[in-house]
C-alpha cells in the first residue's frame, strides 16, 4: 500500500472513531477505556515482527518483550472490559 | 525481500476484517446489552491480527513468541480477576504504559532490524518516510508510557496527589517538544543511532515533566489524554508498517481518548491547555477550610436522615469519589433496597468528572449491582431535584456547589453542577467541616437552610441508616 491509500485509512477511521466514540453511553466511559486499551494493543502484530525475524538478536529481544506487555494488556484489558460488562444488570421485574 | 509491497490480497483484507472487528466492538458500547457482544468481536479482531501475522512471517523460533505470549496474558487474566473495581482508574492507567512502552520497543526493533520491517530501500537505509513515523511513534510511546507511570503512581497513592510545580516548567516542556520534532526532522537526512535513543530519552522526559505538575482531581483528563497517546502510537507504528489494522485501530482510540478528554474538560468548565498547564486547586485549600469553621451550619444523625427518607416520595442519591474511597457503594444499594421497599422512588445522578476517570461511578454502582436504568448522568436528571424530597449526597463536593452558578469570583464558577440544592432537604455526608472539595473551594451548600449535614465516614453512615431503617 503507498502511502496515500494509509492516509486515507487513517482519516476515515478518525472520523468513524468521532461518530462512534460520540455513540457510546456515558455509563460504559470506563470500560471503553478498558477496551480502546486492550486494541490499541494491537501494536503486538509490530511486536511479533521483530520476535519472530532473524538478523538481530537485539530487535528479537526487544520485539519479545513488546510480545509480552502487550499480551498483558490485551488479556487483561479485555478481561477486565469482560467483567466489567458482566456487571451492568437491568432491573428485575 | 521487499515484503510489505508484496504482501498477498487476503492478508490486507483480513487486517481489515480485524479493523472492522474493533469499530464493532466500540459501536456495542453504545447500550449496556450490546456491549459484551462489543467485546467479544474485539477478541476476535485481536485474534485475527495475530494469526495473520504470524502466518505470514517466517518464524525463527515460535516457542519464544508462545512463551512471551503465555506470560504476559496470564499476568493480565490474573491481575483483571483480581483488581477491585475501585482501583480501575490505576489498572488503565498501567495499561497505558504498557502499550506505551510496547510501542517504544517496536520502534526501536524496526530501527535495529529494518528489513524484517519492509522499510529500507535498494541501499539498505530506512526510507525517510518510515524514519518520520518510527520517530513519533517512539515518541509519542514514550510520553504515554512515562506520563502514565506518574498517573499510575499519583492515582494508586505512592506519589502525592498535590501538583508539583518546577519553576520554568513551561519553558523546558516547549523546549523539550521543539528538540523532539526537530530532531525527528533531522533523523530524515541522517540515520545515526544517536539521534534516535535522544528522541527516545526526551520523550520519556517530557511524558514525566507534563503530567507531574497535574493534581488528583484532573487525573479523568490525565487519563483519558493518555488513553488517547496510546491510540495515537499504535496509529503511527501502522504507518510505518502499512498495517490497516493497527491503523483504524489507533484512529479509532486516539479519538476516543480525545473525545473523553473534551468531555471531561467541559464538565468542569475548564480549557484543555490550563488542565494541561497543571497546578489547579494547588493554593487555596486551607483558606477554604478556615471560612467553614465560622458559619453555621445544621448536623443530622442516621436516624435523623433514615427519618427524612422514610418519609420521602423520592430520594436522589448524588456519590462523588469518597464513595469509592469508602468502598460505600454496597452498603448504599442495601440503604437504596430498604427504601424501595418503603415505596421511595430511589434514582441516582452522576457528574460527568465524579470520581478518578470517566464513568467510574457508574462502574462501582454496576458492581453493587445497582440496576443501570436507576443511574442518570446529569442533563438527565437536573431537572429532578425540584420535585425531589431528599437529595443524598456521599462522598461528591465541588460538582454540587452552586456557586458555580452564581458566584463569578470562584474558580469553579461556570462549571456544570448537579441542582442538589433544589430538592427540599439535602443530607450531606462528609468525614468533618474542616478540608474543601480538590477545587479548594468552600461549598455553598453546607450552611443552607435545607441542608443536613451527616459529619461520618461515609460507609459508617451508611451502616447506620440502614440500622435505623430496619
Amino acid at each position: 500500500m503507498d502511502f496515500i491509500s494509509i492516509l486515507s485509512i487513517f482519516v476515515l477511521a478518525c472520523f468513524v472513531g468521532y461518530y462512534v466514540v460520540w455513540s457510546v453511553t456515558p455509563a460504559l466511559h470506563t470500560p471503553l477505556m478498558a477496551v480502546t486499551n486492550a486494541i490499541s494493543s494491537v501494536i503486538i502484530v509490530g511486536a511479533l515482527i521483530a520476535a519472530a525475524a532473524a538478523g538481530s538478536a537485539s530487535a528479537k529481544w526487544l520485539g519479545l518483550i513488546a510480545v509480552a506487555l502487550a499480551s498483558v494488556n490485551i488479556f487483561g484489558g479485555f478481561a477486565v472490559t469482560a467483567r466489567m460488562l458482566a456487571m451492568y444488570k437491568k432491573k428485575d421485574r | 525481500m521487499h515484503e510489505v509491497s508484496a504482501t498477498p490480497a487476503w492478508v490486507l483484507i483480513a487486517y481489515l476484517i480485524s479493523g472492522v472487528c474493533f469499530i464493532l466492538a466500540l459501536r456495542g458500547l453504545s447500550s449496556p446489552s450490546t456491549s459484551q457482544r462489543g467485546n467479544r468481536l474485539g477478541m476476535i479482531g485481536m485474534a485475527i491480527a495475530v494469526g495473520t501475522t504470524l502466518a505470514i512471517h517466517e518464524i525463527a523460533s515460535i516457542a519464544e513468541i508462545v512463551g512471551a505470549i503465555a506470560i504476559g496474558g496470564a499476568i493480565g487474566l490474573v491481575t483483571a480477576k483480581r483488581i477491585q473495581m475501585t482501583a480501575m482508574p490505576q489498572l488503565v492507567a498501567a495499561f497505558h504504559s504498557l502499550v506505551g512502552m510496547a510501542a517504544v520497543l517496536v520502534g526501536a526493533a524496526a530501527f535495529l532490524n529494518p528489513a524484517a520491517f519492509g522499510i529500507v530501500d535498494a541501499a539498505g537505509a530506512i526510507l525517510p518516510v518510515s524514519r518520520v513515523e518510527m520517530g513519533l511513534g517512539v515518541a509519542i510511546g514514550a510520553i504515554t508510557f512515562s506520563g502514565s507511570v506518574i498517573a499510575f503512581l499519583k492515582l494508586n497513592g505512592n506519589m502525592s496527589g498535590a501538583p508539583i510545580l518546577l519553576p520554568l516548567r513551561h519553558v523546558i516542556n516547549l523546549g523539550t517538544l521543539v528538540a523532539i520534532l526537530g530532531l525527528i526532522a533531522y533523523f530524515t537526512q541522517d540515520q545515526s543511532p544517536w539521534i534516535f535513543w535522544t528522541v527516545t530519552a526526551l520523550a520519556f522526559a517530557i511524558g514525566f515533566l507534563l503530567i507531574i505538575p497535574i493534581g488528583g482531581a484532573d487525573m479523568p483528563v490525565v487519563v483519558s489524554m493518555l488513553n488517547s497517546y496510546s491510540g495515537w502510537a499504535a496509529a503511527a507504528m501502522g504507518f510505518t508498517l502499512h498495517n490497516s489494522a493497527m491503523i483504524i485501530t489507533g484512529a479509532l482510540v486516539g479519538s476516543s481518548g480525545a473525545i473523553l478528554s473534551y468531555i471531561m474538560c467541559r464538565a468542569m468548565n475548564r480549557s484543555f491547555i490550563s488542565v494541561i498547564a497543571g497546578g489547579f486547586g494547588a493554593v487555596e485549600g486551607p483558606a477554604g477550610g478556615a471560612a467553614a469553621i465560622d458559619r453555621p451550619y445544621k448536623r443530622g444523625s442516621a436516624e435523623d436522615a433514615a427519618f427524612l427518607m422514610q418519609q420521602a416520595d423520592k430520594v436522589i442519591i448524588v456519590p462523588g469519589y469518597g464513595m469509592a474511597v469508602a468502598q460505600a457503594q454496597h452498603v448504599l444499594r442495601e440503604m437504596a433496597d430498604l427504601l424501595k421497599k418503603e415505596g421511595v422512588e430511589v434514582k441516582y445522578a452522576i457528574h460527568p468528572v465524579a470520581g478518578r476517570m470517566p464513568g467510574h461511578m457508574n462502574v462501582l454502582l454496576a458492581e453493587a449491582n445497582v440496576p443501570y436504568d436507576e443511574v442518570f448522568e446529569l442533563e438527565d436528571i437536573n431537572s429532578e431535584f425540584a420535585q425531589a424530597d431528599v437529595a443524598f449526597v456521599i462522598g461528591a463536593n465541588d460538582v454540587t456547589n452552586p456557586a458555580a452558578k452564581t458566584d463569578k469570583s470562584s474558580p469553579i464558577y461556570g462549571m456544570p453542577v448537579l441542582d442538589v440544592e433544589k430538592a427540599r432537604t439535602v443530607l450531606f455526608i462528609k468525614r468533618s467541616m474542616g478540608g474543601a472539595g480538590y477545587a479548594g473551594v468552600d461549598n455553598e451548600l453546607f450552611y443552607r437552610d435545607n441542608t443536613m449535614m451527616l459529619l461520618a465516614d461515609a460507609k459508617k453512615m451508611v451502616e447506620e441508616i440502614v440500622k435505623a431503617l430496619g
